[in-house]
């Protein structure tokens, strides 16, 4: 018997109707989709999916209990590594990681890992998730800065080996760029929060409105905790440096998505944090959070949606699905385009850009092809918003007020590959260690900082 | 959840608040700020920590109700709990022995001033205060202020109190009688910091002012309230919000700043429409 091809389609909103509204697009897999899908795996003695996973997921295995219809035996292979499936099945680059990997690409479409991983997390969560086992206490207190990925995965893990943990968190809210930065139709913010859940009812608290470094330093922190854990993130917007970027009209992809997502301005006058679109919005980049930006935009009511990018299709770095599902709702993609200033009227109202066509030259240090711009193709565009999404650098608080921490060039916190940073008890990771990364990233990075905090622990 | 423990009227819409939340008085230091959200609906907005007390573990607000929350907060009693706290935040003023510093307040912009005059004073400083308002009911702290000056001026637009006129004639008059001054702090709206500076710049005058753009987050994570200081981009939330005068691009802020208008009007509204 032949292995069918292509992965099981998981149907969706259709995007004549999504652009209206903000519910999640993909619907995930029916039971018997999943279970035929599951199906579909090998098996294979060598496991090359679980390699490209950075927690190490033990696909095989569990993928074969929902091929035997064993989900609740399923989710417990699926939770010993992970503590947010529910996230990762839906916003990971899996086609990079664990998909990359597996067997079945040889003949056609991996196995849907990631969708799998998602029908569990949601079966789970449907059916009420089991309180998990608390373990005797150690006795010994961590204190986690940052409710990221990063931060959460080290806290629950910490929590799971017997450690008492606080989660010191600078907004008002859990998840960090899940919560703040990923829309609601790509991660419902009740996702974010039962998985947050989860994690408190493994002991750990999260203690909110406290921004380490201002309401409470790392050195008071470290004389009441016998280890820290620093996720603080990636939050540092970037700007193009150009003319007329403080024009009205201009946002950062962080200020657009947290008054979105975080603030709910979607439902502003309900919410109180208001947001202002305009008929032609222009988003700047072409990753998951320009994309992210692009399609919020459409939403909330723009007659058009553009993406301006200064390379290729070919290197836009959104997550392949990001990118199709961009397409289907209609937002049109300028490439090869780089903004040169904006423009506004008398009142400092942005109304237009002036861009200059590009080319792709030699490949820089990222084997990325360098664009370079043509001379005399400049020209203007009129719109009435634009959203600069070109990244974002690690958060110099911490790093500020700490003086003897060792810093990268960027402004990353440096630390082994088990998180160690250069003081002993002190400890870091996801986006701050490795500049703006993904989500299953920090979360490896949190997984294995607490196997070396435990280790610290047990050591002192 | 921060409970409100006294609440008291300085002026017809300017209201004062103490407010239960000990790790923000902890490290407050006199220029800083919070950010505060009265309930889940809310909007995150900052407030210039106005008075703190550590042993108590208070801080205090000062604030004026121009929109949807100020008007919100001002209807809430002692008692009440406003559900996010946080900070402090920005950096504080530089206090130090300057020699002779004038402190210009204006309106709503007099409590924040009022900390600084105080740790001032305490390093040492000759210190005139210059207070002004549009009229007699909207000033507020005299007292307390000219308990840590050397010398105050009040100054009204109509003249109900003290000199009929603005801060900025009073300034000029200081200039002029050939006072040497070392620093200026010019704390108020806007368009009186831009007075100020334009003032003290012929002179050489350094002036510190506090900036007051449009925040979200307060920690340097979203970029809404970047202004534009010696043509370089900051974040005043971090970087500020106290800023050489002499530098900041106040025409930019001054638009920045009516962003939302048309949104705020609307909440406002709604919110009258409720009887509040
Ligand atoms: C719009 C957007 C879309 C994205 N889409 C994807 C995607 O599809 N797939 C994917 O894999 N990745 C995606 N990413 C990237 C991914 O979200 C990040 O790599 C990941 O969240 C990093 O996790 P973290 O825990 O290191 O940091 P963060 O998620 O940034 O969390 C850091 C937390 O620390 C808090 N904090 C910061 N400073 C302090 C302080 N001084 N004191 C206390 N708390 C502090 C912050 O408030 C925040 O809650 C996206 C990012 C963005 C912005
Ligand atoms: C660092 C700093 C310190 C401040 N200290 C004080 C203070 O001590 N006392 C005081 O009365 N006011 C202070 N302000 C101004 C205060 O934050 C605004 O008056 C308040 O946010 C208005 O909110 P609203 O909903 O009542 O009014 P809205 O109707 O929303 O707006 C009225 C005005 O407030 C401005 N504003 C609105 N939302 C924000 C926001 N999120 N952040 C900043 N400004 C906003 C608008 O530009 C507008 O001019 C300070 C501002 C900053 C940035
Ligand atoms: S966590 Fe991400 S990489 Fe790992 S198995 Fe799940 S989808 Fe794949
Ligand atoms: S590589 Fe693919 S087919 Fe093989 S075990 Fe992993 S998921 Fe199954
Ligand atoms: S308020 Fe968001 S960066 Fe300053």
């Amino acid at each position: 018997m032949g292995v069918k091809k292509e992965k099981h389609k998981m149907p969706e909103q259709p995007p004549e109707e999504r652009i209206h509204n903000f519910n999640e697009v993909p619907l995930g897999y029916p039971v018997e989709v999943a279970v035929e899908e599951a199906k579909r795996c090998l098996q294979c003695k060598n496991r090359p999916c679980t390699k490209g996973c950075p927690v190490e997921i033990d696909i095989p295995d569990f993928i074969k209990k929902i091929a035997e219809g064993d989900f609740d035996k399923a989710v417990e292979v699926l939770k010993t590594k992970t503590s947010l499936p529910a996230v990762c099945g839906r916003v990971c680059p899996y086609e990079n990681q664990c998909e990359g990997q597996c067997t079945l690409l040889k003949v056609g479409e991996p196995v849907a890992i990631g969708r799998l991983e998602r029908f569990l997390a949601d079966y789970e969560r449907m059916k009420g998730v089991k309180p998990p086992k608390i373990p005797e206490s150690t006795g010994k207190k961590v204190a986690i800065i940052g409710a990221g990925p990063a931060g959460l995965t080290c806290a629950g893990d910490l929590a799971k080996m017997g450690h008492s943990v606080t989660i010191f968190e600078a907004l008002h809210a859990p998840g960090g760029v899940l919560m703040y930065g990923i829309p609601e139709f790509r991660l419902p913010k009740e996702i974010v929060k039962s998985e947050v859940d989860y994690i408190e009812k493994l002991g750990v608290e999260i203690k909110y409105d406290i921004v380490v470094g201002k309401t409470i330093t790392i050195e008071e922190l470290r004389r009441e905790y016998d280890a820290v854990f620093i996720g603080t993130g990636a939050g540092l917007p970037r700007f193009l440096n150009i003319p007329g970027e403080n024009l009205n009209g201009v946002y950062s992809a962080n200020e657009f998505l947290t008054r979105v997502n975080m603030m709910k301005a979607y439902l502003f006058p309900e919410y109180d944090t208001p947001i202002k679109i305009g008929k032609t919005v222009a988003t700047f980049g072409a990753g998951n959070v320009a994309m992210d930006c692009a399609r919020t935009a459409l939403r909330l009511g723009a007659k058009k949606s553009l993406i301006i990018y200064r390379r290729s299709e070919k290197e836009m770095p959104a997550r392949a699905e990001e990118i199709e599902h961009a397409k289907e709702e209609g937002i049109e993609f300028k490439l090869l385009t780089n903004p040169v200033e904006f423009i506004g009227d008398e009142k400092g109202v942005l109304k237009a850009v002036k861009c200059i066509k590009m080319k792709l030259g030699e490949p820089d240090e990222t084997g990325r092809c360098r664009p370079v711009p043509i001379p005399g193709s400049e020209f203007t565009l009129d719109i009435d918003t634009a959203l600069i999404a070109i990244g974002q650098s690690p958060n110099p608080l911490i790093s500020q007020t700490m003086k003897n921490l060792k810093v990268g060039k960027h402004g990353n916190i440096v630390t082994d590959e088990n998180g160690r940073t250069n003081i002993p008890g002190v400890f870091a990771g996801g986006d701050i260690a490795t500049g703006a990364a993904t989500v299953i990233l920090a979360m490896g990075a949190g997984k294995r900082a607490a196997r070396a905090i435990d280790e610290y622990l047990k050591s002192k | 959840m921060y409970e409100i423990l006294e609440k008291k009227t300085l002026s017809e819409n300017v209201k004062l608040m103490r407010i239960h939340a000990p790790l923000v008085a902890e490290k407050a230091k006199a220029g800083q700020f919070v950010m505060l959200r009265i309930d889940e609906k809310g909007e995150r907005i900052p407030l210039t920590i106005a008075d703190y007390d550590r042993k108590k573990g208070t801080v205090t607000i000062i604030f004026m109700e121009v929109g949807k929350t100020t008007k919100q907060l001002g209807t809430m009693e002692a008692g009440d709990k406003i559900l996010n706290f946080v900070g402090p935040l920005g950096q504080p003023s530089e206090i130090e022995k300057f020699g002779t510093v004038v402190m210009v307040g204006g309106g709503v912009g007099i409590a924040p001033l009022y900390p600084i005059v105080r740790e001032l004073k305490k390093a040492g400083n000759y210190v005139i205060s210059i207070l002004g308002a549009r009229n007699k009911s909207l000033l507020m702290l005299e007292e307390e202020i000219e308990r840590f000056s050397d010398e105050i001026h009040i100054c009204t637009d109509d003249g109900s109190k003290g000199v009929k006129g603005f801060v900025s004639d009073v300034l000029q008059k200081l200039i002029d009688a050939g006072k040497k001054i070392d620093v200026v702090w010019a704390v108020g709206p806007v368009i009186m910091m831009k007075v100020v500076s334009d003032l003290t710049r012929k002179y050489g005058i350094r002036t510190v002012v506090s900036l007051n753009p449009i925040m979200v987050d307060g920690t340097g994570m979203c970029g809404s309230c970047r202004v534009s200081v010696g043509g370089e981009t900051k974040f005043a939330c971090v970087d500020g919000p106290e800023f050489d005068g002499h530098l900041v691009d106040f025409d930019n802020l001054m638009l920045r700043n009516q962003r939302f208008v048309e949104e705020e009007k609307h909440a406002c509204k709604l919110l009258e429409r409720r009887g509040i």
